[in-house]
């Protein structure tokens, strides 16, 4: 015999359901006056922000190519120098106009999800390296059982992209491009395949 | 949270064992929203420790009263009035202050206010079916509402979701981030569900099926349940290993 080691077991997953924005976005839903606004709705930055603008856009789509309709998608990031606006970021204060979370559902008719943002900065890995600039992602849905995480990274920041720790060690190089948005002007765009030829890179974080 | 330093250290590793796989063929829509590919591990890094923390003043005073945040002057949703309450922990046992907690659920009918509704049920004009709270700084959670009921849904020919209540919870960091459902203590209902299914784990099925308590009772006007919530542990803080590759 031996002693319980007596941790809990975490609450088990489920799905977000189809009606996933009645509890987390009612005014998108056109439930209007119980809150004032959508938790995580709108643009990130404003006039003192600091960093680059940038908006990133895109899709979710299932394993036939069809954009999903009711997905919900949050975002977390780093500030401009790199730094998380959060209780364990302990290596400085981050920008205090910048909150780096953000909820936007995807539109009901399109499906598109759109974020006002700025470019983050890098971070370090656990060894000190710098991971290149990345946006955390996580979405859940109506058919998903367990939200989904995985990072958009950045086309113009090739060479930090090729020192990334975690880019550098997946081994499926062809995969590697599902990571990374697609700068065009001010705009990234970052489509996520949740099956198929194109199957987005997802981690067990 | 009192006195407690902001802890910086990685999660405990998902036990994907307790945890629905993403392919679970008799819930239809997984079919083609199901990764097929393995995830690829990412022990965690600021990325994933961090996430951030929402104020009590976005909390308005009726946000966790369901039986009055859409209801006319004077009025209330038909229904069962219940209170749920409990606490957020996370595995190693210790209250999760600060977690914001989001809720929503059919009326007592089974039908959602949401514009993609179709069930013949009728919408409760004193009910909009939401809400949300931030626990206190030992972990403690409670709101008021009716007990939700269950309703057919589009997968097999008669499958019916038993009553439930979905919760959304914020922990501290972003890979805490979790979305599940609570059930009710004695609902035959549970058992039969194709989404309860994709459950592999009997315990952790268990684990989302609220007690009826009657020490939370509150007399002559509502019954309570009690649903507790368990977020990831994280390492230690006093014997945090080397970092790697140094």
């Amino acid at each position: 015999m031996v002693q319980p080691l007596g941790y809990l077991k975490e609450t088990a997953s489920q799905t977000a359901g189809p009606y996933v924005h009645i509890g987390c976005t009612p005014n998108f839903t056109g439930i209007h006056g119980v809150y004032e606004a959508d938790l995580g709705s709108g643009s990130m930055i404003n006039d003192q922000t600091r960093g680059e603008r940038i908006t990133i856009r895109g899709h979710v789509y299932d394993g036939a190519g069809t954009a999903l309709k009711d997905a919900l998608i949050e975002i977390w990031q780093a500030d401009a120098d790199g730094l998380y606006n959060s209780p364990s970021e302990i290596r400085g204060k981050a920008d205090p106009n910048f909150f780096g979370w953000a909820r936007c559902p995807g539109d009901m008719a399109t499906g598109e999800f759109v974020f006002e943002t700025i470019k983050p900065g890098r971070v370090p890995f656990r060894d000190g390296r710098l991971m290149a600039p990345h946006v955390n992602f996580w979405i859940v849905a109506r058919g998903i059982n367990i939200g989904l995480n995985t990072r958009m990274y950045f086309s113009d920041e090739e060479a930090a992209n090729a020192e990334d720790p975690i880019l550098s060690r997946i081994e499926h190089r062809v995969r590697v491009p599902t990571l990374i948005g697609k700068r065009d002007g001010d705009t990234v765009t970052f489509d996520i395949h949740l099956q198929g030829e194109n199957e987005t890179i997802f981690f067990d974080v | 949270m009192k006195n407690m330093p902001p802890e910086t250290t990685p999660f405990f590793a998902r036990d994907r064992d307790m945890h629905p796989p993403a392919y679970t063929p008799w819930y239809k829509t997984t079919v083609l929203r199901s990764p097929q590919r393995a995830l690829i591990s990412l022990e965690g890094t600021i990325s994933e420790i961090t996430g951030p923390v929402f104020g009590h003043n976005i909390i308005n005073e009726f946000d966790n009263d369901l039986l009055a945040n859409y209801a006319k002057p004077g009025e209330g949703p038909i229904g069962e009035r219940i209170l749920v309450h409990g606490r957020v922990l996370d595995e190693r046992g210790i209250g999760v202050g600060g977690t914001l907690v989001e809720f929503w659920q059919a009326n007592a009918g089974g039908r959602y206010r949401h514009k993609k509704e179709t069930y013949l049920a009728p919408l409760d004009p004193n009910f909009g079916g939401f809400g949300r709270t931030i626990t206190d700084e030992n972990g403690f959670y409670w709101f008021k509402t009716v007990r939700p009921g269950a309703y057919p849904w589009p997968n097999g020919v008669n499958d019916w979701r038993p009553a439930h209540i979905h919760f959304s919870i914020f922990g501290h960091g972003f890979a805490q981030r979790l979305i599940t459902q609570m059930y009710f203590e004695g609902d035959p209902m549970i058992w039969k569900c194709p989404i309860v299914k994709t459950i592999p784990d009997e315990e952790a099925i268990k684990q989302l099926i609220a007690p009826l308590d009657m020490n939370a009772t509150i007399p002559h006007d509502m019954r309570a349940y009690k649903f507790d919530i368990v977020l990831r542990g994280r390492r230690s803080t006093l014997f945090e290993n080397r970092m790697e590759g140094n």
